[in-house]
């Protein structure tokens, strides 16, 4: 990287004016070579170092499981898990579960993405709707959303209606910070640029405005999944007679910590699916960023 | 939003509405001026930059304008691109007019060919963009992101973006300042050549003595918020920097911009 740095026009390195003009012969420096990426690199594709870390997880567990160390009663071993995980796929309670759990979620994440982005749009864009709309907001957004639960129950019954309000509300928050950021954040020079293009209004904000505000939603959105799972959970928990929380209750009625695991490992294997989904969406809409990418 | 203001900018004082128009492409001589402004009085906070400024920039004219740093040369630019119209007086400029900034200020989530055609009226075609970048030399780059450009190119990027509009007045505002000194050579002979081509009058803002009396008619020297001094250069074109004639403006020049110069 430094080596970009060095001084502009045809300029002599230090080393020969000294040497032109100094009477001693300074002892020439030590040389290093700059390691070649290509060869550098290890040659193990980049799939497997992402997955051999929850791998090797699993193994130790395993390993503390058939050692005797990690009692069946507190943890049970992944091989029973496998096999229960098995049997609930089997008998078809699991997919069941699956499906009316991503249904809720789906339905919570629209709503809620739907309001959060509105709101921002709305109180980004407009000064009169940034003093309506925003004030209201960072109020309420304090607000602990898990704790609305009761008064959603009196307010929706114990249907859908509760469970896909709590997503809903807990979804639409960082969503609502991150777009109204990204908006505020659009670089005012690209905006007077677009300006001086003769870009309309809403051409400015469909070419110019949202673009920026892009990588902000992106951001929002991981929040937003990672906040839909947790108020899935709350919310099957209470009330629910279908879908994972529903199956994990019944299992804690039952002491099957076996059951519990699975689902666990249930919503930790759709979180890392959205999680993929939302990278994938990143590399594709943010492509033209000129950012750090880790080395 | 910056549809609505081509034609006069405002007029929020002596509203002596010149007739100019500027529909379609009038030929040169039809009009007398490609900028007209009058008793141009720009302020920042009871600090008047620009103060009771004239200005008339006849069609095709090359015009570059130099001055101290601070001294509101980007200001005055900006309100001829009507970016700024928080001014008094009269100020009127063509309908068609473009703007390349000093940085290139391309949109980065648009291809380079995106960003030229950014902004223009109707579903124009790539080819129009192709066109233009082939004009600056950036054929190849056309489906590129602007972050992959290099500096020069993506300057060149931001000629093509100005030229594809067809102005009839072009403002630069230090175009080529970023640049290296072997790039800025070929930036400016590029911008040159593209000129003569086109025909259309420019607003060339500059730090560079040399630079201006290489490409324009007539060197306008900004001080205290109006033109403080202005010197046709009548040199045959290519120029010489070789030329005695040439050094000659350029000391005068210099001494204006209160540089001592060593004959
Ligand atoms: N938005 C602003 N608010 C307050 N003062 C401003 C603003 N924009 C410009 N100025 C002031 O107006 C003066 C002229 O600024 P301008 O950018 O036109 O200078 P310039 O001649 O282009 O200088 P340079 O050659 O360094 O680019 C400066 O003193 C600057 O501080
Ligand atoms: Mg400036």
């Amino acid at each position: 990287m430094s080596i970009s740095h060095a001084p502009p026009g045809p300029s002599e390195p230090d080393i020969s004016d000294i040497s032109k003009s100094g009477a001693a012969q300074p002892a020439p420096p030590d040389l290093v070579p700059i390691v070649p990426l290509s060869t550098r690199r290890t040659r193990v594709p980049r799939w497997l170092r992402r997955t051999s870390g929850p791998l090797l997880l699993l193994a130790l567990w395993q390993l503390l499981s058939s050692t005797g160390v990690l009692s069946p009663d507190i943890l049970a071993s992944p091989g029973t898990i496998a096999r229960v995980g098995g049997n609930l796929i089997a008998d078809g309670s699991l997919p069941n579960a699956m499906g009316v759990s991503l249904q809720r979620v789906a339905v919570g994440l629209l709503l809620g993405t739907l309001v959060g982005t509105g709101l921002a749009l709305v109180s980004g864009l407009f000064q009169i709707g940034e003093d309506l709309v925003d004030a209201s907001v960072q109020m309420l957004r304090t607000v602990p959303f898990v704790g609305l639960i009761p008064l959603f129950i009196i307010w929706f019954g114990i249907g859908e209606a509760p469970k896909i309000a709590i997503i809903t509300l807990g979804v639409s928050f960082p969503l609502y910070l991150n777009v109204y950021a990204g908006i505020r954040g659009v670089d005012s020079q690209l905006i007077e640029a677009g300006e001086s293009l003769g870009l309309s209004r809403w051409g400015l904000v469909r070419h110019v405005v949202l673009p920026g505000a892009l990588p902000g939603a992106m951001t929002g959105l991981r929040y937003s999944l990672g906040i839909a799972w947790l108020a899935l959970v709350f919310a099957e928990q209470i009330n629910a007679d279908a879908g994972i929380g529903f199956l994990m209750v019944q299992a804690r009625d039952f002491l099957r910590t076996d059951v519990i695991v699975v689902c666990l490992i249930v919503y930790a294997f759709l979180g890392l699916l959205a999680d993929f989904i939302v990278r994938s969406l990143e590399r594709l809409l943010l492509q033209w960023r000129p950012t750090f990418t880790g080395r | 939003m910056a549809t609505d203001v081509h034609g006069p900018v405002t007029l929020q004082k002596g509203a002596t509405a010149q007739q100019t128009t500027a529909t379609g492409r009038p030929h040169p001589t039809t009009r007398a001026s490609a900028v007209r402004v009058q008793g141009l009085t720009r302020s920042f906070d009871g600090r008047a930059v620009i103060d009771d400024l004239q200005l008339d920039v006849r069609p095709g004219e090359f015009v570059a304008l130099l001055g101290r740093s601070g001294c509101g040369k980007s200001t005055l630019l900006r309100i001829l691109a009507g970016l700024d119209r928080d001014i008094e007086g009269t100020v009127l400029v063509p309908r068609r007019k473009a703007v390349a900034f000093q940085a290139p200020r391309l949109m980065p989530w648009k291809k380079v060919w995106r960003n030229v055609l950014l902004g223009l009226p109707g579903k124009p075609e790539r080819a129009a963009a192709e066109q233009a970048l082939t004009e600056v030399g950036l054929t190849h780059r056309a489906n590129a992101w602007p972050k992959t450009l290099s500096g020069g190119e993506a300057q060149r990027a931001s000629l093509a973006r100005a030229l594809v509009r067809e102005p009839d007045l072009l403002l630069l505002d230090e175009p080529f300042g970023a640049l290296d000194a072997l790039t800025r050579i070929k930036a400016q002979r590029l911008v040159g050549e593209l000129w003569r081509r086109r025909g259309c009058a420019v607003l060339l803002v500059t730090h560079d003595v040399e630079e201006a009396v290489l490409l324009a008619d007539r060197v306008l020297v900004m001080d205290g918020g109006v033109i403080a001094y202005e010197t046709q250069v009548d040199l045959d074109r290519p120029r010489d920097i070789a030329d005695p004639r040439f050094a000659e403006l350029r000391a005068g020049l210099l001494e204006r911009l209160g540089v001592d110069t060593v004959a």
